[in-house]
């Protein structure tokens, strides 16, 4: 019987996981997305090409619901993500079964982020191909939280980050112009965040968890 | 349902050969079966052995400042006490107590392993575990457990986020949210004075001396139960044990030797 225990993932002599690598270039090749924290609201966008006219753009689903309270949004390859919303669904439920409590958006981020690794460090397996942007409130809590993914496994709190197509020049703007707000006013840091890379001829669709 | 083998692995290697590159590996910790040939009448058998046992009496009660948990003192095997300072009410963390009734050893272990995963929890979360969650996680253990003879009737009482929690879990891996619990053999004493006196509003003193009485009057009847009437209060800062009154003092407390009057005295009989 074939044994999968020959690793994909292997390191190269200068310490690099080339395959971790190249699965984040297949990420900088992604829909770009951004995540922006406020004080009471916490808001994800992503960009959508409108080029493709026949496709019912209604099925393309790009920003999904993980539970009541969490929302998920990625760039990279969508059949990766997925299977990877899929496992982080059954485990928010499983959660609130053993626990009899809602998943906090850190534990789903760290099981997202195992996960992540589990797959470099496996064998016959290759990395999933996706960075994913995780936005949502603890239960019985008011504080929002952004956390973000990669193809490493390594995740992280963020105030506002983007992942995707021109990540670094939407960052660099975030960067400048990020300050607390709250409401309206960081949905239109959002947006504007994805105006700065995408063209006119792109709408945005936000995710708004409160 | 996987079983729960924390603390269980088996200490040596299931295949016969040293490999090295498999020491240190164990293999997948499994029970071995007993030796008999109707292993489900053993079964039964074994949980019929237990099942009588559960001679204590414990109980517990949310009330408006928060959890008030009870307990004797005696254990016994059959006709024989064996112990009378046997300690009923098992700490598993600083703001959550497990109270023990059935096998005690069952009842200890399984206490210290539930206390073992609720740490594990905060380690990873950052936060305390529920008394709702922490409750589910020893249900599901017993549940996978069930039918192999674990015998075990506990109380998990705690403090948590949403306020005073209280649950009763047993061996059938029953769970079971509520107010006011006793479990043992001289639980129906012990309710028949907890639900007389039980009011939502009383202060911590009222409580505990109606956890008190209703320890001492389970006592007083059933013999199974005696030794020492523990009873702990859980409140927002975690537990802290009120007292431990021997039930023998307690019953002269309650009900003090009056002096009687002798109505006719006895005369001495002089001469012949």
């Amino acid at each position: 019987m074939a044994r999968y225990d020959r690793a994909i993932t292997v390191f190269s002599p200068d310490g690099h996981l080339f395959q971790v690598e190249y699965a984040l270039e297949a990420v900088r090749k992604g829909n770009a997305a951004v995540g922006v924290r406020g004080t009471d609201i916490v808001v994800l966008g992503v960009e959508k090409k409108s080029a493709v006219k026949l496709q019912d753009s209604r099925s393309v689903r790009k920003i999904v619901s993980l539970d009541d309270h969490i929302a998920l949004a990625c760039a990279g390859l969508k059949a990766d993500a997925r299977v990877l919303i899929n496992r982080a669904r059954i485990e928010c439920q499983s959660h609130r079964l053993t626990v009899e409590d809602p998943v906090t958006v850190e534990y789903i981020t760290r099981y997202i982020a195992g996960l992540q690794q589990k797959y470099t460090q496996s064998g016959g397996v290759r990395p999933f191909g996706l960075s994913t942007l995780i936005v949502g409130f603890d239960p019985y809590t008011s504080v929002p939280s952004l956390y973000q993914t990669d193809p490493s496994g390594t995740f992280s709190a963020w105030k506002a980050n983007a992942t995707g197509r021109n990540s670094n020049s939407m960052r660099e703007f975030l960067e400048k112009n990020y300050k607390e707000t709250s409401g309206h006013e960081t949905i239109k840091l959002a947006i504007r965040a994805l105006l700065e890379v995408s063209f006119c001829f792109s709408y945005v669709i936000t995710a708004i968890v409160t | 349902m996987k079983l729960d083998t924390t603390g269980m692995e088996s200490a040596a290697p299931v295949w016969g050969s040293h490999n090295e590159l498999v020491d240190g590996f164990s293999a997948a910790p499994s029970f071995e079966l007993p030796n008999t040939t109707d292993f489900d009448g053993f079964q039964k058998e074994a949980i019929q052995m237990v099942k009588p046992a559960k001679g204590t009496t414990t109980l517990a009660f949310i009330f408006k400042e928060g959890v008030m948990v009870a307990a004797d003192s005696r254990a016994s095997m059959g006709g024989y006490i064996s112990s009378q300072s046997v300690k009923k009410i098992i700490e598993i963390n600083p703001y959550m107590l497990g109270t023990m009734a059935g096998g005690a050893a069952d009842c200890q272990f399984w206490h210290r392993n539930l206390g073992t995963k609720c740490r594990l929890h905060e380690l990873a979360n950052k936060r305390r575990i529920s008394v709702t969650g922490a409750s589910k996680l020893l249900a599901n253990i017993l549940y996978s457990y069930r039918g192999m003879g674990l015998s075990v009737g506990t109380m998990i009482a705690g403090w948590d986020e949403t306020g005073p929690g209280l649950y009763y879990v047993d061996n059938e891996g029953g769970r079971l949210k509520g107010m006011r619990f006793s479990v043992g053999s001289g639980s129906p004493y012990a309710y028949g004075v907890l639900d007389n006196g039980y009011r939502y509003d009383m202060s911590v003193e009222e409580a505990a001396e109606l956890a008190r009485r209703a320890i001492y009057h389970a006592t007083f009847r059933d013999g199974a139960s005696g030794g020492v009437a523990s009873v702990y209060y859980v409140g927002p800062n975690g537990w802290k044990k009120l007292s431990g009154d021997d039930v023998g003092e307690l019953h002269y407390r309650y009900y003090p030797v009056m002096p009687s009057t002798v109505e006719q005295e006895m005369v001495e009989v002089t001469g012949a």
